[in-house]
């Protein structure tokens, strides 16, 4: 079993939801990033998705792209991250997703990169401009290197469609809570519920499933697992506060934020 | 070798669909309705009659006599899209893809746009149709080309200057996509090139073939049953796609000329396929500028339109059979190439299509007089008087 379905299942042991949290790596610097990782961990996060920076994140709002874009220009490359994930491994056993685009994992190589990533200590990916129509290569190099492969599903997904993402879906479904980018912040809509009591209709017993995008706050946490979600996610939220916290202030200002947010799951 | 709708949107490795799943059913319902009205006689007859009596079609191919003789080799025919409403080639697309999405029963129109012609042509077909438009523009070419803007905004849409990355077309692009995650109800996205998740390459192409078969029909004319070269700029790749594609399973020589800007080797230019390797951008497969890291390259081009570091699908496929040759132009040829039709034709051409032009002007000289090379002159160079007179004057 990988660390994210058996942390999935010990949380469904002691009735608790994850909390799946969201950080850029090399933003606002590679030390920051480590000690951002430290507060998670700290604040008793479940899940932790490694960002990588891509030069056209065409999936993400304001907050995240400002970040990818820091992380450019500090000269973030793929050697840093697969160093960051060693350096996690031989503190925690946390479940490592990486979240990045296509094209990053394409140049280096699915199968090359994945099996390395493994040994390095990653756990799975997260790829939000990977269809299912397009996923042979990237599959079969995932499967070979026994990575999780989270796929993202929408409010506006059909039926067919969600049956036919959870059969290559392992780890968690990652149900986007909007239509829009990363980051937006709404008040909890109708058909955001509807898509998630729809979602886990079609997922139930096969993968758990997450909820992502915009969500910022307990309250929201609470709202989302009430209403049927296995996971929730957060990322533009922590990288704000990330970005208004000097460096030395990171890991303990994080803890204390992400212990209130896993407070929503229990 | 001619490939008409591929069903998994690939041409060879080329193509496909890599986009967040939220767009997905948007791309199922634009395929759907695409394939619907394609062949639609009332559509067909629709979009006819505004190509016609609305943008000007057929155009001329017009035998540049006095450019042919200054060279002294082959004949240099021009097709001249440069005189259709709005003074390029992107009229053909728009006005199929606004009539499309007015079926669709969409209200509300996207587009992005690099030189700021997609974007005219976007309003144009927008304001005739009824349809509100709203174009992206990297803010670095809303100032290079600034009179593309007060258009836009005289024809009324609005413009969004992007300061996001390079500031240019790739992140108009993505500035467009993010809109329309958000609103993908109600929003129809009007790509303005041969690029894209399918359908977009194959849609945009078929609408853009109408310039080579008015060749294919027009150089009869001149006593000829096929061109024996054409040759067009290649940005995105649709003025391109739409003058190869009829003539792809004919013996006519085809070359498509990207921006060499500053020089090959000098890392500033947009020269993908002369100079990229395959990756995954704006929802394709196709040959990027990149770096080993997989992050996509800042271009250059002293043209607009053509600073895009990506290419159309089907070009990357033709360069890998080996059926279209891509060859590229210096920044410094695209001027002097400009300059030359000018003063030998009384025509001014966009910088875009000088490329084309430059390439002529070097392969005429070596080609027997009999021969007939057709350039498509994409579009007119008002938009662009500003930047070569700046660089006539730093030149001297
Ligand atoms: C006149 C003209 N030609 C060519 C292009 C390049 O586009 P494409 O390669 O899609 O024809 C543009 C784009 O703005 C243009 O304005």
């Amino acid at each position: 079993m990988s660390r994210i379905q058996n942390r999935f299942t010990e949380l469904e042991k002691s009735g608790q939801k994850a909390l799946v949290t969201y950080v850029m790596v090399g933003y606002p610097s590679h030390k920051d990033t480590l000690s951002a990782v430290r507060g998670l961990i700290e604040g008793g996060a479940d899940i932790i998705e490694l960002g990588f920076p891509f030069s056209d994140p065409l999936a993400d709002g304001p907050v995240i792209q400002h970040a990818s874009t820091i992380s450019l220009e500090k000269g973030t490359k793929m050697a840093q991250f697969l160093n960051l994930v060693k350096q996690i491994r031989k503190e925690s056993q946390i479940p490592l997703v990486l979240m990045t685009y296509t094209n990053i994992l394409y140049s280096k190589g699915y199968q090359k990169f994945f099996k390395m990533a493994k040994e390095a200590g990653l756990d799975g990916l997260i790829t939000p401009d990977m269809t299912v129509e397009e996923s042979k290569e990237y599959l079969k190099a995932a499967k070979n290197a026994q990575l999780d492969t989270i796929f993202l599903v929408s409010p506006n997904t059909s039926k067919a469609r969600l049956l036919q993402i959870v059969k290559q879906t392992t780890g968690f479904l990652y149900l986007v809570a909007v239509f829009g980018t990363t980051g937006v912040q709404n008040k909890i809509q109708n058909y955001t519920i509807s898509a998630l009591k729809e979602t886990k209709k079609i997922a139930k017993g096969k993968v758990p499933v997450g909820i992502g995008f915009g969500i910022s706050t307990p309250n929201d946490i609470k709202s989302y697992v009430k209403h049927g979600a296995d996971a929730a996610i957060v990322g533009s939220a922590l990288i704000k506060l990330i970005e208004k916290t000097p460096s030395n202030k990171i890991q303990k200002t994080v803890a204390s934020f992400t212990r209130q947010l896993k407070s929503a799951t229990k | 070798m001619k490939i008409k709708f591929p069903k998994d949107g690939r041409f060879g490795e080329f193509g496909g669909k890599y986009i967040p799943e939220t767009l997905v059913p948007a791309i199922e319902e634009l395929e759907q309705n695409y394939l619907k009205y394609k062949n639609d006689p009332d559509f067909k007859k629709e979009l006819n009659y505004y190509l016609t009596e609305y943008a000007g079609r057929p155009t001329p191919l017009y035998y540049a006599k006095n450019l042919t003789q200054k060279i002294g080799g082959a004949k240099i025919y021009l097709k001249r899209e440069d005189l259709l409403h709005g003074g390029a080639h992107k009229i053909n697309n728009t006005l199929g893809q606004a009539l499309l999405a007015k079926r669709m029963g969409k209200t509300r129109i996207i587009a992005e746009t690099g030189a700021g012609q997609h974007g005219v042509a976007t309003a144009m077909a927008c304001a005739a149709l009824g349809l509100k438009a709203e174009v992206y523009m990297g803010y670095k070419d809303t100032i290079r080309q600034k009179l593309n803007v007060f258009r836009m905004n005289l024809l009324g849409c609005k413009v969004h200057a992007v300061k996001a990355g390079s500031q240019t077309l790739k992140d108009a692009i993505n500035e467009a996509i993010r809109d329309w995650i958000t609103n993908v109800e109600d929003t129809y996205y009007l790509l303005g090139s041969a690029v894209g998740p399918h359908p977009y390459p194959v849609m945009v192409r078929d609408f853009q073939a109408v310039i080579g078969e008015e060749i294919k029909q027009q150089i009869k004319a001149f006593g000829k049953e096929t061109p024996d070269t054409v040759i067009a700029c290649v940005g995105g790749g649709s003025n391109a796609i739409g003058t190869f594609y009829p003539l792809v399973d004919s013996k006519t020589e085809i070359i498509g000329v990207e921006a060499a800007g500053q020089g090959l080797k000098s890392g500033m230019h947009s020269a993908t396929l002369s100079a990229g390797t395959k990756g995954v951008l704006h929802g394709m497969m196709t040959y990027l500028l990149q770096d080993s890291e997989g992050q996509i390259q800042e271009t250059h081009s002293i043209s607009a339109g053509l600073d895009y570091p990506g290419v159309g699908p089907e070009h990357s496929y033709f360069k890998d059979q080996k059926r279209v040759k891509y060859v590229s132009a210096t920044d410094k040829e695209v001027i002097d190439a400009f300059l030359m039709l000018t003063r030998t034709e009384g025509i001014i051409p966009a910088l875009e299509s000088s490329h084309a032009i430059a390439e002529a002007i070097k392969l005429a000289k070596k080609r027997p007089k009999t021969d007939a090379i057709v350039v498509t002159l994409s579009g007119r160079g008002d938009k662009d008087v500003e930047v070569v007179q700046e660089n006539v004057k730093n030149s001297k």
